[in-house]
């Protein structure tokens, strides 16, 4: 059997005068994609982050692509794992393919500008390629960190809330994304309000209540 | 990806976003030049008062308006932006290098703007004027590192905005004190060496220090 993705045990965390996660034991296996239900401020994006290797717990352990939480491995795990969050990752004042280029530069370890072009274009970008972020709607924002996802290529991709106010069309490149990396044997976690909306995208699902993993099925 | 190839490509980028939002030239500048201006206005135009105090005004004005430079540039960038270049594999160290070094050179354009701006209004009258290529280039520097150390330290932190300058501003008082009595030295035609080497001393902590804790800061940033 192939081991899972991510495998944590006893998460918590601890933040000045709240305890936002408690005890969550959260299993994502290869080649599966999940989603996270949870209303505002059930502890939804910090578990995200915990996942991300962004955020160390206060208590627990656990394992993100084979490498322990909080170990040296870390950062050859990191560049294995794709987040799109709330916010778009991008600096206002550069373009959209200056942007992409950027990730794309760093991620493949030197000048990327055609591959940056070629995933634009992969997400309908391409005529807007020299426009401003800052001047750019959100929904074209977001398609600049689909773009990205495409040329990282993640083995772990983790959306927080990053469908919102999308249209038909750029819903059909989560939808890709998501099938991308699950196909490769990767794994995905949906951060989400719309139950019904997102279930399709996903074969398993779990419910956050207050910082406590409500539901795990598969 | 190499150290080096890292900080340059950051570099790259975030000075060509900065320069394109203009923030630097067309706020910061403007503003430090209306701040010289208000001295002479408030004082009166005593001439031989305002080549006296013209240095030691230029470089408070230096300081607290570089700190709006650095903070502007290492802890407001984009938290979005930051995770995903942690997520990307960027070495802390080649982090901090790259944007205090994409700080020094804004601040350096800074400081030689308001620099300019000082010799209109005030006319100081410096013996030995190149020493100010060691000065403004040292200065610039330690300020660009306190500010980035500032940034990283504050990051994720509710209130960051308010709390970075609280942390820069009295770690940079040696630069100030380095920088304006070296200035004063050059006026009065005394030695100034020894500002000079605590520039330095200052530059060299300041950059051991900003390279050994990029990665604990990073890694306790929420």
């Amino acid at each position: 059997m192939t081991s899972p993705t991510v495998s944590l045990r006893s998460i918590g965390v601890r933040k000045p005068g709240a305890l936002i996660l408690r005890s969550i034991d959260l299993d994502l296996p290869a080649g599966s994609a999940t989603a996270l239900f949870g209303s505002n401020g059930s502890g939804k994006t910090t578990l995200l982050r915990v996942v991300a290797t962004l955020l160390r717990p206060s208590s627990g352990s656990g394992t993100v692509l084979g490498a322990a939480l909080g170990s040296a491995e870390m950062d050859s795990v990191r560049r294995r794992i794709g987040l799109i969050g709330h916010e778009p990752a991008l600096y206002p004042n550069l373009t959209l393919a200056e942007n992409a280029e950027l990730a794309a530069s760093i991620a493949l370890g030197r000048p990327a500008r055609s591959e940056a072009h070629h995933a634009l274009e992969q997400v309908g970008l391409a005529a807007a390629a020299d426009r401003r972020a800052s001047r750019c709607s959100n929904g074209m924002r977001r398609r600049v960190e689909f773009a990205r996802m495409l040329i990282i290529a993640p083995d772990l991709l983790l959306l927080d809330e990053a469908h919102v106010g999308l249209d038909p069309e750029a819903w059909g490149l989560v939808s890709h994304l998501i099938s991308n990396v699950t196909a490769r044997g990767g794994s995905a976690l949906v951060v989400a309000h719309e139950e019904e909306r997102v279930r399709p995208l996903v074969d398993r699902t779990a419910t956050l209540v207050d910082g406590v993993l409500a539901g795990n099925q598969s | 990806m190499s150290l080096r190839r890292q900080i340059t490509t950051l570099v790259r980028f975030e000075l060509r976003d900065e320069l394109r939002g203009g923030e630097v030239a067309l706020v910061v500048i403007p503003f430090a030049v209306i701040a010289l201006l208000t001295i002479p206005m408030a004082i009166g135009i005593d001439t031989p008062l305002l080549e006296r105090i013209g240095p030691g005004i230029y470089w408070s004005i230096v300081m607290l308006f570089g700190v709006l430079v650095t903070q502007r540039h290492s802890s407001l960038a984009p938290a979005a932006a930051r995770d995903m270049l942690r997520l990307s594999g960027v070495d802390p160290a080649a982090r901090f290098v790259a944007t205090t070094l994409a700080t020094f050179l804004l601040l350096l354009g800074f400081e030689v703007g308001a620099g300019l701006a000082t010799v209109i209004l005030y006319d100081p009258s410096l013996s030995s004027w190149w020493w100010l290529a060691a000065l403004l280039p040292l200065t610039a520097a330690g300020l660009a590192m306190i500010g980035t150390i500032g940034g990283n330290l504050v990051a994720g932190l509710e209130g960051r905005t308010s709390l970075a300058p609280l942390i820069v501003v009295p770690i940079a008082v040696p630069l100030l004190l380095g920088a304006a009595q070296a200035t004063e030295g050059l006026r009065v035609g005394a030695g100034i060496l020894r500002w000079v080497l605590l520039l330095a001393v200052v530059d060299t902590v300041l950059a051991l220090a900003g390279v050994l804790t990029a990665r604990p800061l990073e890694e306790s940033a929420t």
